[in-house]
């Protein structure tokens, strides 16, 4: 409850900010709060706009379920065995910190301009930190539970689905979670590029068009989608964890 | 208790300390006391007690860590303020407080190195304590390649360097297996003869009290006081073996029979 | 760890030959990828030609500048947050979905604020870099327990005492991960911003080769860029295994 609270608190601490940046700098570039709000509403209601809603939507559910599934995969694999982790890891982490962006147009020479572009690019900013994550999950596991399943005789597989994977479910879900904003970035980026459709398209063409009032409703559009996201998340991590403790 | 024993005699004075927590009436808990208490210089004192009756708030106040709520309590006849540890005391607590990013030998000297000795004094008195403590072989080592035991080791040295004439334990050897805190008992009552510092031991092990200390103090349910002082017959020389004597036995039993209504009643206090 | 050194060299290998042999025999066509070893030659021609030298100047001057305003920033912000526990966790979902926020989104902003120099792009790398400070700060301080608060009050330390001696130390090696993460967030934001809109830096060669059909001259810079992102990366994720190293029990 009081946690609910304080985050309320936060959000309007940020937004008092906002109207505060918006009194020191002016019109030129920023647009007070509760005009972006009438604009947002504005936006959602304006025509055409759901089928771009939707594209992204379309977009970043898929690249989400990539990227979970490869990198929920991919560090599991790595992470069965304390060798392959050894020689993933650091590889696992130098892509996860590399500009991305400058992939893009590999990707897009790969793949075409249009949807499967967006949602590599997406998939490919989300599967590595949740790699990592899942990797170290199961490096982290008491060694008792491995003892465990060859103890209840469970062979590798059993072992895996039954035991290991879920003691390292609540570390693998903030993994998760980092993926969730990371993949979402990732795919909007992808439409701010080579794409005629979706959110990002209508971010880009605003900044090239110099229409404040549309890039800062829909700024406000994907932060607050973001933090929602993040916060029921973070609800059920915090519920994985005191489950497990 | 105690009031023959003469200022000079006397090292640390508590006289009705108690410890409140909160100033809410209705939610405040009464932790502590009143305590009256004096330790006498050069013994070893133990205080055994169930667990939640405030052992841990009593330590702190004659640390000097936290102040009492009421009464006075006197370390060397000046009394403590419950902000600073004097000088002349040595604390040791029961979690691993050794520095992860310095070698034991760095660990051990961090006290006298602040305090601003000259090298070579701070290396002589290090050299001393390592071989003292048996960490010799292990002054480059991080604390963590030690064992736990190991590590409280290195705790003990560090206080014990700095050559306290007061010496507070607070479970040090809570963590440890029962063979390590057997020996790790010998080799406290090896510093303590060979230092003729005054030993404060926190424990809830009785055997462990009714092995090391020259008398155990019995505290109750909360708020904590204490309700008995056993003296134990041993000589200064004692050590592990103690246990086989018959006296031991006797020792152990009494102090488990002034504690058992103490922590049953412990207990369904933490129930309700 | 030696022997997984050699196999992760080798497998880097056989990915980089693997390449070779595709785009050699064409079931990779040319115009999507040429072979690395192109690469690397138009790389190393690139560079003794010297017309990128500037670019590249730029572009790492830029973030230099904003990882270490991110770090001073972020960690004075970190400590700040975490002395008051309710702060720090009604902040924390917050830090999340940071990650999810288009920051390029004000460039714009930061244009009408900072003017159409590279200080926008600055501050975008700075933006990145600061909040991965922050949390990792919250988060090392967080770790410091209990008894090293009381061990710093039996040696009757000043607050800013026991910050230089003892909880300093002990969260170095957790205060590395922020220091890491910030370096690579800021080779992120401040390549991106070139990459989206600036008219300066390696981002932008890469788009305008890109925009003019120039593989030769666009695959060099990748390769280059990925090969200074890694290279300084992989520095900073060693130096913090080796920190950390000396806390875990060998």
């Amino acid at each position: 409850m009081t946690s609910a609270r304080n985050n309320l608190l936060v959000i309007l601490a940020l937004i008092a900010l906002w109207q505060l940046a918006y009194w020191a700098i002016g019109d030129l570039a920023l647009r007070p709060p509760l005009d972006t709000l009438c604009k947002a509403a504005a936006l959602i209601a304006s025509e055409g706009f759901t089928a771009h809603l939707a594209e992204t939507m379309r977009a970043f559910a898929l690249a989400l379920g990539i990227a979970v599934v490869v990198g929920v995969g991919l560090g599991f694999c790595l992470g069965m065995s304390r060798l392959a982790g050894e020689v993933g890891e650091p590889l696992l982490v130098s892509f996860y910190s590399l500009p991305k962006i400058t992939l893009y147009p590999i990707v897009l020479l790969i793949f075409g301009i249009g949807m499967p572009s967006k949602i590599a690019f997406g998939a490919i900013h989300g599967i590595m930190p949740i790699a990592i994550f899942t990797l170290g999950a199961l490096r982290n596991l008491p060694p008792v539970l491995g003892r465990t399943s060859r103890a209840l005789r469970l062979n590798r597989w059993q072992s895996a689905w039954t035991v290991l994977l879920p003691a390292a479910r609540p570390e693998i879900f903030t993994g998760l979670r980092l993926g969730f904003s990371l993949t979402l970035i990732g795919t909007l980026l992808g439409e701010m590029f080579a794409s005629q459709r979706g959110i990002g398209f209508l971010l880009m063409q605003a900044i090239g068009l110099h229409d404040t009032d549309v890039i800062m409703a829909l700024t406000l559009l994907i932060v607050a989608f973001a933090i929602t996201a993040s916060m029921a998340l973070l609800a059920v991590d915090k519920r994985l964890r005191h489950g497990a403790a | 208790m105690n009031v023959a024993a003469t200022d000079a005699a006397v090292h640390i004075g508590l006289r009705g300390v108690t410890r409140i927590f909160g100033t809410d009436p209705r939610t405040r808990v009464n932790a502590l006391g009143p305590i009256d208490l004096d330790l006498r210089r050069g013994e070893f004192f133990a205080v055994v007690g169930p667990s939640g009756c405030g052992k841990s708030t009593l330590f702190d106040i004659v640390a000097g860590l936290s102040p009492a709520t009421d009464g006075t309590a006197t370390f060397e006849g000046r009394p403590l303020d419950g902000r600073t540890v004097p000088e002349g005391v040595g604390v040791v607590f029961q979690e691993d407080a050794s520095f992860a990013w310095l070698t034991v030998a760095d660990n051990v000297a961090f006290g006298i190195r602040r305090a601003g000795l000259g090298a070579a004094e701070v290396k002589r008195r290090v050299d001393d304590t390592l071989a003292f403590m048996g960490l010799r072989d292990f002054a480059a080592a991080y604390p963590a390649q030690l064992s736990g035991g190991m590590r409280q080791r290195v705790c003990i040295a560090r206080t014990l360097v700095q050559r306290p004439r007061l010496i507070l334990l607070d479970e040090p050897f809570g963590a440890l297996d029962q063979q390590t805190r057997l020996i790790m008992g010998e080799e406290l009552l090896k510093l303590w003869r060979e230092t003729g510092a005054t030993v404060l031991l926190i424990t809830h092990a009785l055997d462990e009290a009714a092995m090391l200390a020259d008398r155990v103090g019995v505290m109750s349910a909360r708020p904590g006081r204490i309700i008995d002082l056993v003296e134990t017959p041993w000589g200064k020389d004692r050590d592990s073996r103690v246990v086989a004597d018959p006296r031991f036995g006797e020792i152990t039993a009494r102090l488990w029979t002034r504690l058992r209504d103490e922590s049953m009643s412990a207990l369904s206090q933490k129930a309700g | 760890m030696k022997r997984a050194t050699a196999i992760r060299l080798a497998l880097i290998a056989a990915i980089v030959l693997a390449l070779e042999l595709l785009t050699r025999t064409g079931v990779i066509a040319r115009f999507v990828a040429p072979p690395p070893s192109e690469m690397v030659a138009g790389l190393w021609r690139l560079l003794l030609s010297g017309r990128v030298q500037p670019a590249i100047a730029q572009t790492l001057g830029k973030i230099a500048i904003a990882c270490a305003s991110a770090i001073v920033v972020g960690s004075a912000v970190g400590v700040a947050v975490q002395r008051s526990r309710a702060v720090a966790d009604a902040m924390a979902p917050f830090f999340t979905a940071y990650y999810a926020v288009p920051v390029y989104a004000f460039y714009p902003l930061m244009i009408a604020i900072f003017g159409v120099g590279e200080a926008p792009q600055v501050v975008i790398g700075f933006m990145l870099a600061v909040v991965a400070v922050v949390v990792n700060t919250i988060n090392a301080l967080d770790r410091i327990p209990r008894v090293l608060h009381k061990t710093a009050a039996v040696y009757g330390m000043s607050p800013l005492e026991a910050a230089r001696r003892i909880y300093l130390p002990h969260a170095g090696p957790y205060l590395a991960t922020g220091v890491k993460l910030a370096v690579s967030y800021s080779f992120i934001g401040v390549i991106g911003a070139e990459f989206i809109m600036s008219r300066v830096g390696i981002g932008h060669e890469i788009v305008f080769a890109y925009n003019n059909f120039e593989n030769e001259i666009m695959y060099p810079l990748i390769l280059f860029v990925l090969l200074v992102a890694g290279t300084v990366n992989g520095l900073f994720y060693a130096w913090e295994k080796r920190l950390l190293s000396r806390r875990s029990r060998s």
